[in-house]
């Protein structure tokens, strides 16, 4: 029954904290009912199997010797600096930021996690009032289900394999990575570290990963390099930001969407024709040119490039590349 | 069993939140446990049989039973050991750490302060806990302060039941409109925030994403009752298309393929070499011209025939603009 388990728990951890020395086995059977009045087997079998519970919550049982002089004869104990939590005092608009950051994470397991650890501080006396606060909250949205999974191998530093499709591959390829950290970008999880493939650090998508993530090594098999700044290398590997600015014209009541990111082209643009009527001029700030291509094709006629060059080129032969397609499959297609 | 280990770690921070507060009542202490307060009882009857080893006559812990039955109150004695919870965990603390971040990148200047004093406190007390925080970094799009203050405006007019005055772009026909709705909630789905709502000018339940609202506005008048209508359920995704929808036949390269995962498509054909045939819903045709347009060229549409005839007709007229 959970209660009577749970009574065992208890009592185990009390006689392991409240020790100053390390407890042998046959003491803790001792004092702990349960053990008491078990079978030698049944004993050693439980004994085990709680040490292993407690230790999944998070309590440091450590393993030592009782008499140093003695080496054979085992014995346990939690410590209680390592098991405390230590002294935290927040004011009140700081526990109610304690609070509010609890709710951000929109993911089953972190949010979970997050509320244990708001339970932890209750106990430790805090209160909490979100109320206090009147701060607008992000909230952090995990849909990819591998994600858990990387957090997990970061945390523990081990190796993983995973099946990764990069955008326009039509199959994807088994990828070996040292993870040494996950982040969001612009909306997106990924997670960051060192290819074991390429030999040099990657970035990989989360939501192009297919299927399960294995493990690949042992815990703890690799370092996370000293210095490693993992936002200041998310940026570096990421898609580059916006360097590159095009000169569109863009029909007069269309394309909203752009519109949104647009600014009127300045009077710097020497040379450039006339503006015809109906139509504006405006400047856009892009990083990939085959993005923004994209953007603009989805306008239609609605949106015209006039620089840069290869934007222009692009956008022009992906238009042929439609016209070529539709004329496959549309024999006998009006016009 | 789970049971028991879900148990004891409650426990574990149950003792020394009571102790912490001499006095609790029930009714409290299961509202800041998130549980039901028939488990709080159940869980301080485990104690009975709780305390210092041999459990001798005053080594138990003592939890005052009368208190609890009588007046709904929570006291505990004899626990000296247990004053202070467990340390937190690495993900607990990191989980937390990186939340706060986020609060603090997403809020104004003025919540900053505050924001990195709790940080400061929060991975002393956590110590090792705190360094998997360093290896979770979350930045947050640029857009995230302007959706954060249309959602606080929503926020506000659901709290007070008022109608909202949206500006509002609509990607699939490149509109933008303005509209009265009567906000229903906030929701996250996909990684964009929505606000669900009915929609005065649709005359019904819509989605709207939060980044494309380009205004918001709380009226005066309140929110209209609208009896029988519910929530939708976004566990299925958030395009439900309808069958009344045209179903359209298209042609995917595998440049194009990731249209299969991003879509919800009826059916799917492989045809060799990584090229896809799929069958969709679509609820606006000419969403799904500018999708092939934006495609170029990695994608056609077979079926219907009107369809492929409107993308070549959009496709005509763009490149006129380049002759």
């Amino acid at each position: 029954m959970a209660a009577r388990k749970s009574e065992r728990l208890l009592n185990l951890l009390i006689t392991l904290l409240v020790s100053r020395s390390y407890v042998t086995k046959e003491r803790i059977r001792s004092v702990v009912e349960q053990y008491r009045d078990a079978g030698d087997e049944a004993f050693e079998k439980m004994f085990e199997r709680d040490k292993e519970e407690l230790r999944s919550l998070g309590i440091p049982v450590e393993v030592g010797y009782v008499d140093r002089a003695f080496e054979d004869e085992p014995g346990y104990r939690v410590e209680r600096a390592a098991f405390e939590l230590p002294q935290i005092d927040l004011e009140a608009d700081e526990a109610a930021v304690i609070g509010l950051a609890a709710r951000v994470w929109q993911h089953a397991g972190l949010a979970s996690a997050t509320s244990d650890a708001l339970v932890k501080l209750k106990a430790a006396g805090v209160s909490v009032d979100r109320g206090a606060l009147n701060v607008a909250q992000p909230q952090l949205a995990v849909e990819e289900p591998t994600f858990e999974a990387f957090w997990e191998a970061t945390r523990s530093r081990t190796p993983v394999a995973f099946d990764y499709r990069t955008a326009g591959a039509a199959s994807a390829t088994t990828r070996h990575l040292e993870p040494w950290g996950v982040v969001s970008y612009n909306g997106r999880w990924y997670v960051v570290g060192q290819d074991t493939d390429r030999g040099a650090p990657r970035l990989f998508r989360l939501s192009r990963v297919g299927g399960a993530v294995r493990h690949d090594g042992r815990p703890g098999a690799f370092e996370v390099p000293e210095g490693t700044d993992i936002r200041a290398l998310t940026e570096s590997l990421a898609p580059p930001a916006a360097a590159h600015t095009a000169r569109l014209l863009v029909r007069r009541d269309a394309a909203h969407g752009l519109r949104r990111h647009a600014t009127p082209a300045g009077a710097s643009g020497a040379g450039a024709d006339a503006v015809p009527e109906g139509w504006e001029r405006l400047e856009v700030a892009y990083g990939r040119t085959g993005g923004m291509a994209d953007e603009v094709l989805g306008y239609g006629a609605d949106v015209v490039v006039e620089a840069p060059e290869d934007l222009r080129a692009l956008v022009v032969d992906r238009l042929r590349a439609v016209m070529a397609t539709g004329a496959g499959a549309t024999a006998g297609a009006p016009r | 069993m789970s049971g028991a280990r879900d148990q004891v770690g409650r426990l574990l921070a149950l003792v020394p939140y009571i102790q912490s507060r001499d006095e609790v009542s029930l009714e409290q202490a299961a509202a800041d446990f998130g549980v039901r307060p028939a488990q709080i009882v159940k869980d301080l009857n485990v104690l009975w049989f709780c305390g210092l080893p041999g459990l001798g006559m005053g080594d138990l812990i003592d939890v005052d039973m009368d208190a609890l039955e009588g007046e709904g109150v929570i006291r505990l004695s004899n626990a000296d050991y247990l004053t202070r919870p467990l340390r937190l965990g690495s993900t607990e603390a990191s989980a937390l750490i990186v939340a706060l971040r986020a609060l603090r990148d997403g809020g104004d200047e003025s919540v900053r302060p505050v924001v990195d004093r709790t940080l400061a406190k929060l991975e002393a007390a956590a110590g090792d806990g705190a360094a998997l925080a360093a290896q979770v970094d979350v930045l947050l799009p640029q857009d995230v302060a302007e959706v954060n203050r249309v959602r606080g405006t929503l926020e506000d007019a659901l709290a007070r039941g008022r109608q909202v005055r949206l500006g509002y772009y609509v990607p699939a026909r490149d509109e933008a409109t303005e509209r009265t709705v009567d906000p229903f909630r906030i929701v996250t789905a996909q990684g964009h925030t929505y606000l669900e709502a009915w929609c005065h000018l649709a005359e019904d339940q819509r989605l709207f994403r939060l980044d494309r609202v380009s205004r918001a506005e709380v009226l005066d008048a309140p929110v209209d009752q609208h009896a029988g209508v519910r929530p939708r359920d976004l566990s299925e995704g958030l395009f439900q298309p309808s069958a009344d929808d045209l179903l359209a036949t298209v042609l995917l390269e595998p440049a194009a393929r990731w249209v299969a995962e991003y879509y919800p498509v009826e059916s799917t054909e492989e045809l060799g070499d990584g090229a896809l045939r799929v069958t969709l819903r679509v609820g606006d045709p000419e969403w799904l011209v500018r999708l092939v347009l934006r495609l170029g060229g990695a994608a056609r549409v077979e079926q219907p025939s009107d369809l492929s005839h409107a993308v070549h007709r959009a496709a005509t007229s763009a490149l006129d603009g380049y002759v």
